[in-house]
């Protein structure tokens, strides 16, 4: 290992139990997070990212949910914790932006008790200490006048402020782990463009590792240094980003690439036609045999509808699951 | 002449409160947009959320009645016709909405959604309405045997489908687009990109794309409008505007969208702050709170929408 891992997940295997089956949505998912650097996750929506987070900080209720495998995090195993020694862990060395601000704070706290609250619980401060650190925390997300808006309810705030403030809370207990779901996909562009700095800033300054969880190449592109892309529960390729982009290697991922509008790419090429995955995702409950890409790829083989394709290491810090490079 | 002339369109939204419904004042959501739009050409919309994009698709077609303006097709004005004359025009005005989930009805199968404007505006007999719904499916890529399924069996980018081909049962000739990808994934997207381009190449439509999304405006319009607070602040071809930038809101927005190229070392121009509230909109500019290159006057005078020439158009003192 070439650095220290702060997580490791091993096998990691999600299931939820419906009454129309069992779904395995993250499927025996194997990553590291290493010290101080930002892992991007891409993938689409129900391709198991959102899910691989909630099982690391176990908010999946169980059951429906059925966790299986290994997470790592400094050496112990977080599955086997208990629900005590889970809730010290949880939103302290832990912590969690979620993607809508508006649904994921409490309507009826205000910002400042909402913030304190997790300070007071996980370092046992007072009422006013953690009050006090609670504004220095909004000062620093860069809120204005952090006194008076620490008063506030998040329905007095706009979109952006909510998801700064929602970012101080996570910040809040000094994590050594940041998980970040779709941090930036509810907002606008200007101010995507302000949280994406403000994280980058915030992470060095805390000596914190972020799991970048977005379906946006363009923010992994930003401020990803590996990337780890998702399809239906698995992880098909991993990657340093600057690789990912010069030369993918699984065809999903060079699809996910060829599809995306970037800007300059018309004027460039001449093209008025993006380049197109065929197809949809299947459904979780009626997964393809073999490499579930297969009916979607266009360099699909016979065997890749057979068997699972193996997880291949084609260079050092590369690996790919798929057929073609076995 | 354009086939579609928007002048001076306005839209004002009341505030009221309390149990007496007391006037507090008006939401000012759309201030004075005109644009044109022309026969087989993309004209993109773009803009933040809360500038009033929505709102003016939805006065275009008077799915709300706006305040003031003039919508000329084809040279008559859409405000000032009576419903009949309206029923008549919205044949060949469509429109295609965001959330592929809200805008079908649960209750109608595919086949009924895709007939309805044939049977609003035709006299069409059942028999050609099957085939008119059957072709209709495969142009938009959808199996016809599929007509009878309700719109919950479908994932998003096949209802945006279903949405696409009711707009084309009458072979209209604009189409509103109102952020029809917004709400798909990436490879849906995609797709459904693909699809508007070929259609527009076969049956020269003319669309007037809404977005927020930067790039998927660039990729599909010849021009792009630029929106800020119920105006339009620069209007240009897509080359123009998107290489050489004028309006210091255009600069910033362009500099904020991520590029997906690691190698690339951006130079954001960060704003401050949010968009004010279209309630108390600032004096003058519009734009000048934010503004990193605000001077005395954009505080105290409205800047003209002028010409640089060559159909660039920007509303900024300093150009």
């Amino acid at each position: 290992m070439r650095q220290d891992s702060l997580l490791s997940i091993r096998d990691l295997r999600t299931q939820f139990h419906t009454y129309e089956g069992i779904v395995t949505a993250v499927d025996r998912v194997s990553l590291d997070v290493y010290r101080g650097e930002t892992l991007g996750v891409v993938g689409e929506s129900g391709c198991g990212k959102t899910v691989t987070a909630l099982s690391i900080l176990r908010l999946l209720p169980s059951p429906p949910a059925e966790i299986q495998g290994e997470i790592l995090f400094e050496g112990t195993n977080i599955l086997d914790l208990d629900p005590d020694e889970m809730r010290r862990i949880r939103g302290n060395a832990i912590s969690m932006i979620f993607q809508e601000p508006m649904t994921s704070l409490n309507p009826v706290l205000t910002i400042g008790e909402q913030i304190s609250e997790a300070i007071r619980i996980h370092q046992g401060v007072t009422r006013q200490e953690a009050w006090r650190r609670a504004v220095e925390m909004l000062q620093m997300v860069q809120i204005p006048s952090p006194n008076a808006r620490a008063h506030e309810y998040p329905h007095q705030l706009s979109g952006g402020m909510r998801q700064r403030a929602m970012i101080a809370m996570a910040l809040s207990c000094h994590p050594q782990l940041l998980l970040a779901d779709e941090p930036t996909t509810a907002l606008d562009v200007t101010i995507q463009a302000q949280i994406v700095d403000l994280m980058q800033r915030l992470k060095d300054e805390f000596e914190a590792s972020i799991v970048l969880i977005t379906h946006n190449l363009g923010v992994i592109a930003g401020m990803a240094k590996r990337v780890v892309v998702m399809y239906t529960g698995k992880v098909v390729e991993q990657a340093q980003v600057k690789d990912l982009f010069r030369e993918p290697l699984h065809p999903y991922t060079q699809g996910l690439l060829g599809s995306i509008p970037w800007m300059g790419r018309k004027l460039a090429t001449g093209r008025r036609l993006l380049q197109e995955i065929p197809g949809i995702v299947p459904s979780p409950l009626e997964m393809p045999d073999g490499c579930r890409f297969h009916p979607r790829c266009s360099r699909a083989m016979e065997i890749c509808g057979k068997e699972e394709p193996p997880l291949v290491q084609p260079d050092d810090g590369r690996k790919v699951l798929c057929w073609l490079w076995a | 002449m354009a086939l579609l002339d928007v002048r001076n369109l306005r839209k004002q939204f009341p505030v009221r409160k309390g149990i007496l419904s007391r006037n507090l004042g008006f939401v000012r959501a759309v201030d004075g947009v005109g644009f044109t739009l022309n026969e087989g050409e993309t004209l993109g919309l773009v803009g933040e959320s809360g500038c009033g994009k929505t709102t003016v698709a939805r006065c275009l077609l008077r799915l709300i009645e706006p305040t003031g303006g003039e919508v000329l097709f084809e040279g008559e004005d859409l405000l000032k016709m009576d419903r009949e004359a309206l029923r008549k025009v919205r044949a060949q005005f469509q429109i295609i909405f965001q959330d592929p989930y809200s805008s079908l009805n649960p209750r109608m199968t595919v086949a009924e959604i895709i007939a309805e404007p044939l049977r609003n505006h035709t006299r069409t007999s059942r028999g050609e309405i099957r085939d008119r719904v059957s072709l209709l499916m495969e142009k938009v890529g959808l199996h016809p045997e599929q007509a009878r399924r309700y719109p919950h069996e479908f994932s998003g980018g096949q209802r945006q489908r279903i949405g696409i081909a009711r707009a084309l049962a009458l072979n209209p000739r604009v189409i509103i687009c109102d952020e029809p990808v917004s709400a798909l994934d990436v490879s849906i997207q995609a797709q459904v990109i693909n699809l508007l381009v070929q259609l527009q190449e076969e049956m020269g439509l003319s669309y007037l794309f809404i977005a927020h999304d930067l790039s998927v405006v660039e990729h599909i319009s010849n021009r792009v409008a630029v929106m800020y607070l119920g105006r339009i602040v620069e209007l240009a071809t897509d080359q123009e505007l998107y290489q050489n930038p004028q309006h210091p809101y255009t600069q910033a927005l362009l500099s904020a969208v991520p590029v997906p190229d690691p190698g690339v070392c951006q130079r954001r121009i960060l704003l401050q702050g949010d968009v004010p509230s279209p309630l108390n909109p600032p004096s003058g500019c519009a734009f000048h709170t934010r503004c990193p290159e605000c001077e005395r006057a954009c505080a105290n005078e409205e800047p003209i929408f002028r010409d640089l020439g060559n159909g660039h158009r920007v509303a900024c003192h300093l150009r």
